[in-house]
């Protein structure tokens, strides 16, 4: 998936103290006291400490932290709306914090956008002109900016709202209008800052899968904040755990299911939807149970006793699956000596092995067999009603 | 035990050496304050001149469609030029343009300088610190006292009137443009930044326009308070409406003091309402 991907943004040993006593302070989160706990003794207030990232090209990146986690800060580090006290971020191996103010304007303009959870639209401005703002600080002008922008609507699933007032807008149409705008500029990082957290439940879903479906479409590198597990692992590629300024844990959401990092990460976990997160190949048992295609009844009846089933998997050379037979089926291939190619049944439900729980749902509860892990073709395991009913218990 | 109920020190401070220090001051500088002075005389004499060069009806013209824009009534359109036609109509016409004349330079000085002025005091906070008692100051002080600096500087006459009425109306101004920017939404500026605007860009195309509603009532105070020095300062020959109210005072006539004090009121209430309906109105994006 994203292995081969090449780095792009680099966080290393970013701290962020506010307050006085930064040294103290700084002294006590190395020796590991808890954020309250220094604020207690210092009165200095650790947003952020030693939080070290590696972002890649094109990756959808969560972070995710309950309030007061120091996510927002982050985020804003990344176009430096919020200075970090120590630390360097590296965007494609040139330290940012070096930059001087106008290759800073230059950067934000052509390399970062972002998207608000409060939208930050400006109401004095229309829609158009609030898609086309980035397009118009960079000094484009008006034929292309607004020719651009009323594209970036229509992606957003906008249009023939151009002209109309901020305030005249749903919640969910603001922030397609925010997206719009960060997407106008085309840059190839995406800043979302909680984008649908102040969204009702229904539309929230419905902009999830709508940034999903334009990502695939343009594969940006968008690093997402958010405080719901659900989201983070919807949309997530790699899942960064954020707890009192400090990184708990990254991981894909995969291995962070099954490799949580402590009780924190796991009570995150325990918050989310686990059938959207595990995958059918976590769950799915050996196939034991396989006979080949040019066998007797005799060989595959006697494969059914061993194992204690009462059907048995029919593959071809290479474990290409080729169907299933029954008992019966093998009972009736004795009486009339045929091999168990003949009593076949070759409509058995079968799933793709990167699947998620989700997807099969309906299916495992649907079928009479276990269904078929398959992957081109070729068997790769089994997985029954119980093991798909015990991840979500 | 005296001391306990009469204040046991005051002090001896000289009072006639601060007069003496600013008269002093006035004769040095007086090719300076000449010249201010005769600025400021042709500005409000040059308003003056634009304002009496239009025909009466053209006034009563410009209220009625003002009104009806406003409130999108005829009836609020015809109710105020009927005002304005009342105040014609007890004969002081020509002392309402002289009023207005010295109003109007007053809220344009107050504008100019009190709107950058307001500007600066949102961006910084040291700024904000230093100035917030000069205002407070500027507007709790009895306002006959900036008439003395006035004409200790500037004489008598509309110049010093002008300048005693700024610094009592420009408050308004660089307070509400101050508040207006710094209530824009955090995540607005922030935006505006993210976008990468550069700082002018951020403050015209996003601050001042969101704040736009803040600055007008701040612009609508001024008007009002500038309004409200016009008998005072006629105290120091401003002329117009207030020097007749000051003279039905000083000779009891009930009827010219009723006359001009109403005159006063009418444009008020106009100036007022037009102002107000220009801070609401206009709301309609491009």
């Amino acid at each position: 998936m994203s292995e081969s991907s090449t780095l792009l943004l680099r966080v290393k040993d970013i701290t962020k103290i506010y307050g006085k006593n930064r040294k103290d302070a700084a002294q006590l989160a190395a020796s590991g006291l808890t954020k309250d706990a220094i604020k207690l003794k210092t009165k200095a207030t650790v947003a952020l400490y030693d939080i070290n990232l590696d972002i890649n090209q094109g990756e959808v990146f969560v972070i995710i932290g309950l309030s007061g986690s120091g996510k927002s800060t982050l985020v804003r580090f990344f176009n430096l709306l919020h200075q970090p006290g120590e630390g360097v971020i590296e965007y494609k191996g040139k330290n940012i914090l070096d930059l001087k103010s106008k290759e800073l304007i230059e950067f934000r303009r052509n390399t970062v956008s972002m998207v608000f959870q409060h939208f930050g639209l400006m109401s004095h401005r229309s829609v158009l002109d609030n898609v086309a703002y980035g397009l118009e600080v960079r000094g484009v002008d008006k034929a292309t900016r607004y020719a651009k922008s009323r594209e970036m609507l229509k992606m957003v699933g906008l249009e023939g709202i151009e002209n109309q007032s901020i305030d005249s807008c749903s919640g969910g149409m603001k922030q397609r209008i925010g997206l719009a705008r960060a997407l106008a500029c085309d840059t190839e990082i995406l800043l979302m800052d909680e984008p649908f957290s102040a969204l009702d439940p229904l539309v929230r879903k419905e902009m999830q899968f709508e940034l999903l479906q334009i990502q695939r479409r343009l594969k940006k590198t968008i690093i997402f904040i958010t405080h719901d597990m659900d989201e983070a692992f919807k949309l997530g590629d790699r899942v960064a755990i954020l707890r009192d300024g400090r990184l708990v844990q990254v991981a894909t959401p995969q291995e962070m299911v099954s490799n949580p990092a402590d009780e924190y990460v796991e009570s995150f976990i325990a918050s989310a939807d686990k059938t959207k997160v595990i995958g059918v190949s976590q769950i799915m048992q050996t196939p034991t149970c396989v006979v080949r295609e040019s066998d007797g009844g005799a060989r595959a009846l006697q494969e059914m006793r061993l194992n204690g089933v009462s059907s048995a998997y029919v593959v071809a050379a290479g474990m290409q699956l080729k169907g299933l037979i029954t008992a019966q089926g093998a009972l009736d291939a004795i009486e009339q000596k045929k091999s168990v190619y003949d009593f076949l049944i070759r409509e058995i439900p079968k799933v793709e092995v990167d699947a998620i729980i989700t997807q099969i749902l309906p299916l495992a509860v649907s079928s009479a067999y276990p269904l078929a892990v398959v992957e081109n073709g070729v068997l790769r395991g089994i997985v029954t009603k119980a093991s798909v009913i015990s991840t979500m218990i | 035990m005296d001391w306990l109920f009469k204040f046991p020190f005051t002090s001896k401070l000289d009072l006639e050496s601060i007069d003496r220090v600013i008269r002093d001051f006035s004769i040095q500088n007086k090719v300076f304050f000449d010249g201010i002075k005769s600025g400021l005389t042709a500005m409000i004499n040059f308003l003056y001149m634009i304002l009496a060069w239009f025909p009466w009806w053209v006034y009563l013209i410009l209220v009625f469609i003002l009104g009806y824009s406003i409130k999108r009534s005829w009836k609020t359109g015809l109710m105020f030029s009927a005002a304005l036609f009342l105040i014609g109509y007890f004969g002081v016409w020509d002392l309402m343009l002289i009023t207005l004349s010295i109003v109007l330079t007053s809220v344009f000085l107050s504008v100019v300088f009190g709107f950058p002025t307001g500007i600066l005091m949102a961006f910084s906070n040291r700024i904000h610190s230093i100035l917030r008692p000069i205002l407070d100051t500027m507007q709790t002080m009895p306002v006959f006292v900036y008439l003395i600096p006035a004409v200790m500087f500037f004489g008598l006459g509309k110049a010093p009137a002008v300048l005693a009425t700024t610094i009592y109306a420009i408050v308004p101004i660089i307070r509400l443009t101050n508040l207006g920017i710094r209530q824009v939404e955090e995540e607005v500026v922030e935006a505006a930044k993210a976008f990468g605007s550069t700082s002018i860009q951020t403050l015209i195309k996003v601050q001042i326009p969101q704040a736009k509603e803040t600055i007008l009532t701040g612009l609508n105070q001024t008007l009002m308070m500038a309004m409200a020095m016009v008998v005072t300062s006629s105290m120091i020959g401003a002329g117009g409406l207030g020097m007749e109210v000051l003279i039905s005072v000083n000779r009891i006539e009930m009827g010219r003091g009723l006359v001009s004090g109403l005159a006063v009121v009418i444009v008020a209430i106009l100036l007022d309402r037009l102002s107000q309906g220009l801070a609401k109105g206009k709301e309609k994006p491009e």
